[in-house]
């Protein structure tokens, strides 16, 4: 971990002690670092505040996806500093988030709006809805606003299209209706609480997300978990992609009114969940990843049965599919429609399947490998078309990878403990993890004060860089592919909300 | 064409019989089972054994039984006693809906979980439309409210006009931990501690999320069509 001009270097699940992150003291300058790492390529995974006795300091964790390695680097902020959002549109919503958790105002930010809405102890604060919507004029221009309360069993955001007859212009998304203060309650809560609620961030990704959290707390530790446990956390974490992706076939099928397979894709999403059922008791896996491993093992009888199901399901999978893609018209419906270039991608900073759909071959397991994964490389599966159609066909593709992936670790499971204890966390230190989870890159980062106590939990789903992707998509699009468009990306409203 | 018909049948018929084929796997976590003097208060179950405990701090068993559903807040204290679970709405009710009842989600505030369960009821193995219950687009069109989440400030004007939406008489049914009492929320300064806070309730589905089939058991039980394990009615 050495240093690295203002920032350190770090891997994934990798722990620093706070004051050896290196602090540039102009805020001005810090920016601009930040600014000349992303025109070099770097990513912004996080970007976020914590409240000091000194005031506010900023922290920037920036990716180096061809080195897999992590830049952390600090500054200090008074009640300002500039906003990169003008030349690196991907920090928008990062510097949203810092103006409305602690008012340091990032100057310059073309849309400096609410993000969610969080109360304050002074009370009169706006409610979603009082929000500054772009606005169109001129002749047959129209609005249209959905949300919060949608049509389907869905979550509640709110969507306000600006229409020209049929063709949208803009689509802007207000979201902060699910706001329920996670990273206060992370902050809070008893260590043994804490991955229940990580596990209740986004509700379909619950492996996903307990993993982050598991990680982050035994980097904080220095402890490590022993091969079987990574091993059967991957297990859960695939599993959980497989439902969801499946799921999601399913819903673009029902979408476009092919019934078979919206009907046969939606049984395979409960194989799926059932398989999670019998290793860990739960439909979504709750309960099984904890720091210092997993609360549940795969006997040899069980695994015998997954093996058994895990083949049967790849060759239903299969059929369906074929089914599915091959049919004429569902091609025609989904293709060209809701297209993200390259070019915004890269902007925009997208990630998962969303990002890899446009060619951009991101994938946490690939470029920061944790656990298993440095030992077992899937393939990463792209396509270029970046419309409905690629973000469907990248779901297949990796269910392939990930059901292969999943059959070869089972017919050899390593061995160890699948669960150890766990020791307290470091004092003054700062630990980060991330997982690709099926919508994307998951984002754990926790800071512990001088007694050990959490100081500041910072969460990140991939919702939080995928929704401005949706509101791109639909520009020059009709209104009435909203739904389909949607549903191709399946963004999580409680992941952004937190 | 072909294609589809091979699928179809290849795919065979895969509904669940209700509820003679609801058997759940060795380790599933139903209703918690407790020994006579102990407590447990299943609407804060969160049925993750690192967390749950009864009234004195004493881990807990849990059992296969999927079957949870309460009218009344207070019956969801469990005891070594025997739980009481659902009763039928009344007759007039019964009446209204016993038959045909049309539901309208609301998330305020959920992981997305409790949601997901509400919707593979739709899937070909719950099939709940063969029971009468559907869920509808409007709450104008719905008998009644299920909610999920604890329901966050930001969402509690959104449901509450949701709620005067839908034509009377209506019922309101809480599913989840989180609109049962908060659940892994509870206490933040963001949400209220569940739908009786803001709405009147008379349904309780407990679990996190419940399994599709608690909450099938308790639309059915409130609807007078299932008692003793049994179910009465139409419908295979």
């Amino acid at each position: 971990m050495k240093n690295e001009g203002t920032y350190s270097l770090l891997r994934n699940t990798g722990c620093i002690a706070e004051n050896k992150i290196p602090i540039t003291q102009d805020t001005v300058l810090f920016v601009d670092s930040v600014g000349k790492r992303l025109q070099e390529g770097y990513r912004m995974i996080a970007y976020f505040g914590r409240k000091v006795p000194e005031g506010l300091k900023l922290y920037a964790i920036l990716g180096d996806d061809k080195q897999g390695r992590l830049c952390v680097g600090a500054s200090k902020a008074a009640d300002s500093f500039p906003s990169l959002t003008p030349r690196y549109p991907q920090a928008h919503l990062f510097e949203r988030e810092i103006y409305e958790q602690f008012g340091s105002r990032p100057v310059g930010h073309p849309w400096l709006k609410p993000v969610r809405f969080p109360g304050d102890a002074a009370g009169g604060k706006p409610i979603p809805g009082d929000y500054p919507f772009f606005e169109v004029e001129g002749e047959e221009v129209h609005e249209v606003g959905v949300g919060p309360v949608h049509a389907g069993i869905i979550e509640p955001g709110h969507f306000r299209f600006q229409c020209h007859g049929e063709n949208v212009f803009h689509l802007e998304i207000q979201l902060g209706y699910q706001h329920r203060g996670v990273e206060k309650l992370l902050e809070t809560a008893m260590p043994l609480r804490v991955p229940l609620i990580a596990e209740s961030i986004a509700g379909d990704t619950v492996v996903g997300h307990a993993i982050a959290s598991a990680m982050a707390w035994e980097g904080l530790a220095g402890s490590r978990v022993s091969p079987r446990a990574e091993a059967l956390r991957a297990i859960a974490l695939e599993l959980e992609r497989l439902a969801n992706h499946v799921g999601d076939l399913g819903a673009l099928a029902g979408d476009v009114g092919f019934v078979p397979a919206a009907a046969y894709f939606g049984r395979m999403r409960g194989d799926f969940l059932n398989l999670l059922t019998d290793l860990t008791g739960n439909r979504f896996g709750r309960s099984h990843i904890r720091p210092g491993g997993v609360a549940f093992d795969l006997p040899q009888v069980l695994a015998e049965s997954f093996l058994v199901r895990l083949r049967r399901l790849q060759k239903d999978l299969s059929s369906v599919a074929d089914l599915f893609f091959g049919t004429p018209t569902v091609f025609e419906r989904m293709d060209g429609v809701g297209t993200v270039s390259m070019k915004t991608c890269q902007a925009m900073g997208l990630v998962g399947p969303a990002a890899r759909a446009c060619g951009k071959d991101r994938d946490i397991r690939k470029d920061y490998p944790w656990g298993i994964y440095r030992f077992h490389h899937l393939p990463t599966v792209t396509t270029d078309e970046g419309d409905v159609f690629a973000r469907a066909l990248v779901r297949r593709i990796e269910m392939e990878r990930s059901l292969e992936f999943l059959l070869s670790l089972i017919e050899h499971m390593p061995s160890g403990e699948v669960r150890s204890p766990c020791g307290p966390p470091a004092r003054d230190s700062f630990s980060v993890a991330l997982v690709e989870g099926w919508r994307g890159e998951i984002m754990h980062a926790v800071m512990t004060d001088s007694a050990g106590k959490t100081a500041r939990y910072k969460v990140k789903d991939p919702s939080f860089h995928n929704w401005m992707g949706v509101a791109l998509s639909l520009r020059d699009q009709q209104i009435s592919d909203f739904p389909l468009i949607n549903k191709s990306f399946n963004l999580s409203y409680a992941g952004h909300d937190l | 064409m072909w294609q589809i018909l091979k699928n179809r049948w290849k795919q065979g018929y895969r509904t669940l019989k209700f509820p003679e084929e609801a058997l759940l796997p060795e380790r599933f976590r139903g209703r918690p089972v407790l020994t006579k003097g102990r407590q447990l208060d299943l609407g804060r179950c969160l049925f993750s054994p690192d967390a749950d405990r009864d009234q004195a701090g004493e881990p807990v068993v849990y059992s296969r039984d999927y079957r949870m559903a309460v009218r009344r807040r207070e019956d969801l204290i469990l005891t070594g006693e025997e739980f009481k679970l659902a009763e039928a709405l009344d007759k007039n009710m019964r009446k209204l809906f016993g038959r045909s009842l049309k539901l309208r989600a609301v998330c305020a505030g959920s992981c997305s979980g409790c949601d997901l369960e509400l919707q593979a009821l739709n899937n070909v193995i719950f099939d709940l439309s063969r029971f009468g219950i559907q869920f509808v687009a409007s709450p104008r069109h719905a008998d009644g409210l299920v909610i999920t989440g604890p329901v966050t400030k930001n969402m509690e004007l959104a449901l509450k006009k949701t709620y005067e939406a839908v034509p009377n008489p209506k019922i309101v049914i809480a599913v989840g931990a989180c609109a049962i009492n908060g659940g892994p929320f509870e206490g933040s300064p963001e949400v209220n501690n569940g739908a009786d806070t803001v709405l009147p309730v008379d349904l309780y589905i407990p679990g996190c999320p419940p399994h599709p089939l608690t909450i099938l058991d308790g639309f059915l039980r409130l609807l007078g069509r299932i008692e003793e394990g049994r179910r009465k009615g139409c419908a295979r």
